[in-house]
């Protein structure tokens, strides 16, 4: 049973969703499922937020190596989960100034828009932007012209790096705009690559990938894949 | 020297890194933006609606690529403001509704506080469920969205009315990060609905993926900073002298030449592919002299 209802439950929603797709009588059928997915993608929140404690509250209590980090997490998981819900230092809504409750929970001035605007921001940006650092160190110890396909990516690279700024347009501005030559601009060629090369291999990519999802969910739906229902074992 | 660079500490690579966005920050260098196709038909989409057309801003994006989508979500809003178009924000993100919030404040309500809330603009806030979401508001919006973001019941907002889902909006403009973003919206409306059209403006790293829905699907698309500055730059052309930087009792600012000073926010676009040219360049030093160590080292090898 344990294993019997999920099956269940993923087949009979699958194929609703995926009837309603090609029969109009049955496009409310695939509403309402889609409907439920919204609400089981709110309750998901509450076990994610479950597991996250389950994990790192485990890591704390064995002290295994970098145990600390996970302590910041729950912390600041439990500080920014408690000055949401009970809307700590927020205005009641204007319309209902009775009720405490009323104002929303990232109202600016409040701790939660505080912990937001000074803390979560500036640290996720913060983490972003240092991908360029570790982008040009890697490019300086890897990106090596090995052998003709690592020719033709890195002389790509260069055109699209050049192209989509304005260095591109300063080096190739010679070349007059209604010259039949007009095509080898650093920004034309950039144009070229992305919608020529790019969008024919990305096409190609993309339905092969379809073709497999379509028969991976066939297999998921029928019941002949059950690799998401895991081993069974606690 | 050339022993110098085989053994370079990668701390120089990022000094150098550092220097390269840094420098041209400071010295606030500006370098000509021209449109490219892709913009000018995001902008003519936007163009040709008239004046009162309902627009939906899905804003999917987060702080960490607020610097590659903030100024284009900026520049969304502004053209939005200017052609007097009826704006209805949301999110697919948890954290998209500060974003939403940060352009409301930066536009609507510095430059064109005239706009009233439920009746030019409103902030549907955010709904779990990614791609489910826009399976469902595309036939039934009102279905999901009860309330707005601050609560207030979907009933007693005027613009509302004659919302019933997604395919009574003239355009939808995506701003989009990632999952669930751009892909998501042209798989699930504009693919099933044809007559839902989509523009969006998405990270550099998204851009490759979404050329292959290109025009059809997806009429006009703005790749990272560079689509932000093309596309500002569009904007500005036609309506950048309308909010000037103002003095102390209103009148607009000049500069030199005399003309209206435009305020930086309108700019951030343009400004950052200053930093983002320098680095460019940086990398491919970067590329070359790495190769020309690694062809230094074969020919000594003897390989």
């Amino acid at each position: 049973m344990k294993r019997t209802a999920p099956m269940i439950i993923l087949a009979l929603g699958g194929f609703v969703l995926l009837v309603a797709y090609f029969i109009p009588y049955t496009q409310g059928w695939g509403e309402d499922a889609a409907l439920w997915f919204d609400i089981l993608a709110a309750i998901a929140f509450i076990l994610g937020g479950g597991n996250l404690l389950k994990i790192h509250l485990k890591k704390m209590s064995d002290k295994v190596p970098g145990w600390g980090y996970s302590a910041v997490c729950v912390a600041s998981f439990l500080a920014m989960l408690t000055v949401g819900l009970l809307k700590i230092g927020v205005h009641p809504n204007e319309q209902f100034p009775d009720y405490r409750w009323s104002g929303t929970y990232d109202q600016v001035g409040s701790p939660f828009w505080w912990l937001y605007e000074y803390g979560f921001k500036p640290l996720t940006a913060t983490m972003f932007a240092m991908l360029a650092f570790y982008v040009a160190s890697a490019a300086f110890r890897a990106f090596r012209a090995k052998n003709f396909e690592a020719i033709l990516l890195l002389g790509t690279a260069f055109i699209i790096l050049l192209g989509r700024t304005f260095a591109g347009v300063f080096l190739t501005g010679f070349i007059p705009e209604d010259s039949p030559m007009a095509g080898l601009k650093l920004e034309n060629l950039t144009m070229y690559v992305m919608q020529v090369f790019n969008t024919a291999g990305n096409r190609a990519i993309m339905i092969g990938i379809a073709l497999g999802v379509a028969s991976t969910s066939l297999k998921v739906l029928l019941g002949v894949d059950r690799s998401y229902l895991g081993s069974g074992e606690e | 020297m050339y022993e110098f660079f085989k053994n370079l500490d990668r701390r120089w690579v990022f000094l150098l890194m550092l220097l390269a966005v840094a420098v041209p920050i400071l010295l606030e260098a500006k370098f000509p933006e021209k449109a490219t196709g892709l913009a000018t038909a995001v902008f003519t989409e936007v163009e040709n609606l008239e004046a009162g057309a309902p627009v939906l801003l899905a804003f999917d994006f987060d702080p960490a690529s607020e610097g590659e989508l903030g100024p284009m979500a900026t520049a969304f809003v502004r053209h939005c403001c200017e052609k007097k178009l009826r704006m209805y924000f949301l999110t697919l993100w948890p954290v998209g509704p500060r974003m939403v919030e940060d352009a409301v404040a930066r536009v609507i309500k510095a430059d064109f506080p005239e706009l009233k809330y439920g009746d030019d603009w409103v902030n549907l806030g955010y709904k779990s469920g990614y791609e489910g979401v826009i399976k469902v508001i595309v036939t039934d919006l009102k279905q999901l969205y009860t309330t707005d973001h601050f609560g207030t019941s979907i009933g007693n907002i005027p613009m509302m009315e004659h919302i019933q889902s997604v395919q009574d909006f003239d355009l939808v403009i995506n701003v989009s990060a990632g999952y669930a973003g751009t892909k998501e919206w042209v798989q699930y409306a504009s693919t099933p609905f044809p007559n839902i059209r989509i523009v969006a403006g998405c990270t550099g790293v998204q851009a490759p993926l979404l050329y292959p829905y290109i025009p059809s699907q997806l009429p006009g698309l703005l790749g990272a900073i560079k689509g932000a500055a093309e596309y500002e730059k569009l904007v500005l052309d036609k309506y950048g002298a309308n909010h000037p930087v103002r003095d102390a009792d209103g009148n607009p600012v000049l500069d030199e030449d005399g003309n209206p000073v435009i305020p930086g926010k309108y700019l951030e676009g343009i400004r950052r592919m200053g930093p983002q040219m320098v680095a460019h360049i940086l990398m491919i030093m970067l590329i070359i002299v790495g190769n020309v160590i690694y062809f230094v080292e074969r020919s000594r090898e003897g390989r």
